[in-house]
């Protein structure tokens, strides 16, 4: 391994091209099609849709009439004529706020926890992960049941029935519940990814740090946590997408609506509706993907890096 | 632009590849089958679902064709309307009359069916004109139902509670009913029960003309008179039931129905299906006050439901000859059997089976001077769906500032309603 690394990248790339072919023409022609065929799938579904949206967002269309182009206006009456639109935005970053500082961090810490074996680990283990497979509508419609204003189980079980808390109409506390439901099923994903990594830490790490003297926060902060590097990668990525995607619990609950406004849930009502402001909504997607590339381009960026670095 | 053409020649190259091989797969031709006309339902609620299935075997028995029936839950038919009508929709579907319906005649996503119409008798003149468009029909009218103030007549005669004529004697009854502990029922988790009371309020206090030009966008929601509608309902709502914006309307029935609130405004439906058909009886109505004695109680809000058929229906023909039937007295009564929560359009369907709610639901609205279809229904979709429904939920949640609610909602009406439909 240590060999391997000291030899410069660069002049092994210099003699792999002085190097006789190593592609012969069929080859080519495998990789070309085996290439081919997901670039073109990716061109189609993926940059097809996103460059349609971008430019239907500078025109009005209903869908069925014609398109009118009508330039930065769509996003002129966004940001200023469109009530829902800013808490959309606020909503949707303290989602993934909440989900990346309270819901992960308290996965990793039940990881932690169960790996270090206490008691009936097992069982914790099943039981937080079970919500795992639910999808976030059903856990959308298991919170109604609970927190509904006059038949919900918390309500009834509080037993004030005169001035029942609205759990889910109180515009000041419905997002806290949902986001909380949605850390449920969040946290027990997070564990089952860190368990993974921490059993995989080799034991003589930990074994060398004790020897150095560190005490058990010092092991972990300072040589467990950081081997886990390709596993904080990759819930960090799970968390952005789960908190960006958190569309169904919503929609499921309220249709995203009265303090539940998300902006995935203001294009889907703006595009898929009666309504049909395809244009609108296409700028509110636009929006969307523009946070969404906030994210992976710091990713990309910080993954590059890091793999310049190894 | 060339997009259809674009789409025309897409669509031609595809049907070009395909199409042969679909009609020798297919044995019934792309007509569909003879004796078989597809219906798009949004009636997903129990009650009438079996009616218009009973509806539905009747007319089996009569011609022997059948009636295929496709059922979507009912909000999300509606929020999947449009691009379900323009990708395969079924033959004949159900759906609202009034702007609504007018909304997809005028984009060319409905089939005339002015002939059908010819054959009618028993609709009134109003029945006709909702279901008209630029002189043509598109809509066959089945059943409507009345909005007013609901209430248990048991729970009012047990406490001594008298129906409300005017605003003031409605707030009085709101005050006592919240004293007593059973406040008046609201709901508006869904987004559209609310309206109901925005509509009454409107009408009452500045008449049906007004609503309707305000729904068309040439009034001004920043007008005094829209001020004066929410500083009224403003009165009411210290005697509502806590909660509203986390209530369903299914809920606030069972509240009703349970004794825990003392009435509200709802359509005819919405009580009706929540109380067993024991306690349906005890269920009663008195027409929204009166406010302004200029415009009385003239109006009354009576959403109609009913039949249309798409432009792309595979089998136009099937479906006109079931609108012929559905047009028919006959075929209300064999679904009202199963709804007594509506109230037939045809004058000459038979009332003799009609519980005495039905009889009242009738006389209100033949009484009526004007009848409006709902907001949401007479005015454009865009508007009702992504402006109004929010701006109703916000001010519930906030009654105080209706000086930024009227201007918000002006601001949003003015950008949509400049976009041209069609």
């Amino acid at each position: 391994m240590r060999g391997s690394r000291s030899v410069p990248s660069k002049s092994a790339g210099r003699a792999g091209r002085r190097g006789p072919r190593r592609f012969t023409r069929r080859d080519t022609v495998v990789l070309g099609v085996l290439l081919g065929i997901p670039v073109l799938l990716e061109a189609v579904i993926v940059w097809g849709p996103t460059l349609a949206s971008i430019g239907l967002s500078f025109t009005s269309w209903d869908g069925i009439g014609d398109i009118h182009w009508v330039g930065g206006k769509n996003y002129e009456s966004l940001v200023d004529n469109y009530p829902a639109f800013w808490p959309a935005v606020r909503h949707n970053l303290l989602w993934i706020a909440f989900l990346g500082l309270v819901a992960t961090p308290f996965g990793l810490l039940l990881a932690v926890l169960i790996d270090r074996g206490v008691r009936f680990s097992r069982f914790y283990q099943s039981v937080l992960y079970m919500p795992v497979v639910l999808s976030l509508a059903v856990v959308g419609f298991m919170a109604q049941l609970l927190l509904g204003t006059d038949q919900g189980v918390i309500n009834t079980a509080l037993g004030n029935e005169s001035d029942p808390i609205d759990w889910l109409g109180n515009s000041d506390l419905n997002i806290w519940m949902m986001m909380i439901a949605a850390s449920w099923r969040h946290t027990g994903y997070v564990m089952i990814l860190y368990l993974a990594g921490l059993k995989s830490v080799d034991p003589a790490l930990k074994e060398a740090a004790a020897i150095d003297g560190a005490n058990t926060r010092q092991t972990f902060f300072r040589v467990v946590f950081p081997t886990l590097r390709p596993v904080n990668v990759i819930v960090g990525v799970i968390t952005v997408i789960e908190a960006l995607r958190a569309f169904d619990i919503v929609y499921a609950v309220n249709k995203g609506r009265n303090g539940l406004e998300l902006l995935s849930v203001l294009i889907t009502d703006n595009i898929i509706g009666e309504a049909s402001r395809i244009g609108f909504g296409s700028a509110i997607a636009v929006v969307l993907l523009t946070v969404s590339l906030g994210f992976i381009v710091t990713f990309l960026v910080q993954e590059l890096r890091g793999a310049r670095d190894r | 632009m060339s997009r259809r053409n674009v789409l025309r020649g897409a669509a031609a190259g595809a049907g070009a590849v395909t199409l042969p091989a679909l009609l020798s797969a297919c044995g019934d031709g792309p007509g569909g089958k003879k004796n078989e006309v597809t219906m798009g339902s949004n009636s997903s609620d129990a009650v009438p679902k079996k009616a218009f299935q009973d509806a539905f075997d009747a007319y089996k028995k009569k011609t022997g064709k059948t009636v295929k029936v496709h059922t979507t839950e009912h909000n999300e038919f509606q929020q999947n309307i449009t691009r379900y009508l323009r990708a395969t929709p079924d033959d004949v579907f159900m759906w609202f009359a009034g702007y609504r319906m007018q909304y997809f005649a005028e984009k060319g996503l409905l089939v005339d069916i002015s002939d059908v119409w010819k054959g009618f008798s028993g609709f009134s003149q109003a029945l006709k004109d909702q279901s008209t468009h630029d002189g043509k029909q598109y809509f066959v009218p089945y059943y409507y139902y009345p909005w007013a103030v609901f209430h248990r007549k048991s729970l009012f005669a047990e406490r001594g509670y008298e129906q409300a004529k005017t605003w003031d004697e409605f707030i009085a009854l709101a005050k006592k009913m919240y004293r007593d502990g059973i406040p008046v029922a609201f709901c508006d988790k869904d987004g559209w029960p609310a309206m109901g009371t925005f509509d009454y309020i409107n009408m009452r206090l500045n008449g049906y003309d007004f609503h309707k030009g305000l729904m068309a966008g040439e009034e001004a929601w920043t007008d005094t008179k829209v001020k004066k509608v929410f500083d009224l309902w403003r009165e009411l709502m210290p005697y509502y039931q806590k909660g509203a914006l986390g209530r369903t309307w299914e809920e606030a029935g069972q509240g009703l129905q349970k004794r825990r609130t003392g009435m509200a405004v709802f359509g005819m439906p919405h009580p009706g299906q929540q109380f067993p058909a024991k306690e349906r009886d005890d269920i009663d109505f008195f027409a929204f006050p009166e406010i302004d004695p200029a415009h009385g109680q003239d109006a009354v809000e009576a959403p109609i439901d009913g039949f249309l058929i798409a432009k792309k229906a595979k089998n136009v023909d099937a479906g006109k000859d079931l609108l012929t039937w559905l047009g028919t007295p006959e075929a209300e009564e064999v679904y009202l059997a199963g709804d007594p929560n509506n109230v037939a359009v045809n004058d000459k369907a038979d009332t003799a089976t009609y519980t005495a709610l039905q009889k009242k639901s009738a006389e209100l609205v033949s009484g009526a001077k004007q009848i409006s279809q709902f907001l949401d229904r007479d005015t454009r979709p865009d508007f009702a769906q992504t402006v109004m429904i929010k701006a109703l939920q916000d001010f519930i949640d906030d009654p105080g500032d209706v000086d930024g609610l009227v201007n918000r909602i002006e601001r949003q009406k003015k950008d949509i309603f400049a976009q041209a439909v069609g």
